[in-house]
């Protein structure tokens, strides 16, 4: 064999393998989702969605976690998209290249990198204990709203970056404010962008548990959390709690519970796909 | 009108400071609650002792056991996703069709948005009775499969940050290997990958300092055992399993247990700050700048 020709053998060759390495992890993935429908969807039906937890498999339902993970879900919007919009338009509107800035930008790429366990213990000192919360809804939202928060930052600066200047040159030249400008103009066009960050910043939050156990939130909650105030489970929570039972029944508990947190996660990811597409496809500057 | 300016910029600004505030938050909590630890528990035997069993009546209070834990099922996952994260990468910037590559990539990103207690559940009930198919003696909870269910969790990480990467690599130099009479293989290893390689440092680096960080992963796969070992097919322990079955328990606020967890959180915190900064300044400072 010459030389050129063993090339193109190798050539091929890893053409082959590139192609098996892609489809490895599409046939986990596809394996894995298969593996889940047919151990938990059996299971699923009005009942399971409806009952409290209970000591007896057949009887244990998903009613406290999926209402807990609605209520984290509402705080924790409200508490971290104000914020981090506006510091996501502060630093892309307002700031001036200086040092403190510069190190704002560092620091939140830094928060970004905190493994989401150093925030709960984070929260368990902060706001368990000092502020004294406990293993509230509201302390377990105030945790994940800091976990978050650099993402929303991160993807609000990006969606303001895709603004023209002459957006910005336009509305000063009519005599408009630097804050008339941002609102009226800047933000309205950047909207799509920031909407796909809050909504990918929220599939985040929701499959999240090891942060909410560190602060204390229980797997085992016997009513519906009605206020900010009251403990609360999560529906990851549940179903590490059900995973780590030894009983069977429990790990098809667990299956069920896990299709309906992926529910959840993929119909999010997909609005925020949409939403992507959407708006790059309207928005031709 | 002046005056309202001003306050709204004020404000804004606040926003952009509390993220200080946070860092400075974490670092207090890590650092005050350590330090009432090793006022009691010496620093040299944290370092040096070879066993963790702070929740037994005969306390040890050594590190390295959970640190043993954390390294070997990053390294597990490292060893999985790297190879068929960089081998991705380059086939689908080099070899796929556009069309492949815009189907495919949205996939892969799938597998980075399911939630990690997932992937445990994953990991215990189908990988590890498989594993055990091939691997008669393998525990019930192990790092083998832990590990390996975190590489597949982290391959569109490293493939996703490697693409970028070589993509961003100008199509000239391309040309240029082509031109010479290279195969796509040689051009994609001998110039491309060369090309990018602090790039796909920082992808590495960066799933490295996400596989450390990982915890109900772990937690429901590996075991709760801390032990000092490389062996893959026994119950370990890694510092954040540590972590989440302190927190399961109920230990008394200001025991000497509770503060156990913070010690090992700054302890997870040091390594995931070095490496993250490690990622920023290669980023800086290597960063090919191609015009």
């Amino acid at each position: 064999m010459t030389n050129s020709e063993k090339n193109r053998l190798k050539d091929k060759a890893f053409q082959v393998f590139g192609v098996f390495c892609t489809f490895i992890g599409l046939v986990v993935l596809a394996i894995f989702l298969i593996d889940i429908l047919i151990e938990g969807f059996t299971r699923i039906d009005w009942e399971f969605l409806t009952n409290l937890p209970s000591r007896r498999a057949s009887r244990a339902g998903i009613l406290t976690a999926w209402v807990g993970t609605f209520w984290i879900l509402i705080l924790t919007s409200v508490i971290a998209f104000p914020l981090g919009i506006s510091a996501g338009v502060y630093l892309e509107e307002y700031s001036k290249k200086n040092r403190l800035n510069s190190f704002l930008e560092v620091n939140i790429a830094n928060l970004a990198g905190v493994p989401s366990i150093i925030y709960g213990l984070l929260g368990l000192e902060i706001f368990a204990r000092v502020m004294g919360l406990g293993g509230s809804l509201l302390a377990g939202a105030l945790t994940l709203s800091l976990l978050v928060l650099p993402i929303i930052i991160v993807t609000t600066r990006e969606a303001i970056k895709a603004v023209p200047r002459s957006i910005r040159d336009a509305s000063y030249a009519l005599g408009a404010s630097k804050w008339q400008t941002t609102w009226n103009q800047v933000l309205p066009a950047s909207f799509g962008g920031i909407l796909t960050g809050i909504i990918l910043a929220l599939s985040r939050a929701v499959g999240e548990a090891a942060p909410l156990i560190v602060i204390g939130a229980l797997a085992y909650v016997p009513f519906v959390p009605t206020s900010p105030t009251d403990e609360f489970t999560v529906l990851p929570i549940q179903i590490f709690n059900w995973t780590s039972r030894p009983q069977a029944d429990f790990l098809v508990n667990a299956a069920a519970a896990i299709i309906i947190l992926l529910l959840i996660t993929f119909i999010l990811n997909g609005i925020a796909v949409y939403l992507r597409n959407k708006w790059q496809n309207k928005v031709k500057w | 009108m002046r005056v309202q300016e001003r306050i709204i910029e004020g404000l804004l600004r606040l926003s952009a400071v509390i993220t200080i505030f946070i860092t400075a938050a974490i670092i207090w909590v890590l650092l005050s609650e350590s330090i009432s630890f090793f006022s009691e528990v010496s620093i040299i035997d944290f370092l040096t002792d070879k066993q963790w069993t702070p929740l037994f009546a005969e306390k040890h209070f050594g590190i390295l056991p959970l640190v043993a834990g954390t390294f070997l099922t990053t390294a597990i996952a490292i060893a999985v996703a790297l190879p068929i994260g960089l081998t991705i990468a380059i086939y689908l910037n080099e070899y796929a069709p556009a069309r492949f590559k815009k189907t495919v990539k949205p996939l892969l990103e799938i597998l980075a948005t399911i939630p990690t207690v997932v992937y445990g559940f994953f990991a215990l009930t189908v990988v590890t009775p498989f594993l055990q198919t091939i691997i008669p003696n393998l525990a019930g909870f192990n790092a083998l499969s832990a590990g390996m269910v975190m590489g597949v969790m982290i391959i569109p990480m490293i493939s996703s940050l490697s693409e970028d990467a070589i993509s961003a690599v100008p199509r000239s130099l391309r040309e240029a290997a082509y031109g010479m009479g290279s195969t796509r293989l040689q051009t994609a290893f001998g110039v491309m990958v060369p090309a990018a390689s602090s790039g796909i440092v920082v992808s590495v680096i960066l799933a490295i300092s996400r596989a450390v960080g990982e915890t109900m992963l772990v937690a429901i796969a590996a075991g709760q055992q801390p032990r000092l070992t490389l062996d893959p097919t026994v119950p370990i322990e890694t510092i954040t399993t540590y972590i989440v079955q302190v927190s399961l328990g109920d230990v008394p606020h200001g025991s000497l247990e509770y503060r156990t967890i913070f010690a090992a959180g700054i302890t997870l915190f040091v390594f995931t700050f070095a490496l993250n900064n490690l990622s920023f300044w290669i980023k800086k400072k290597y960063q090919e700048k191609y015009d």
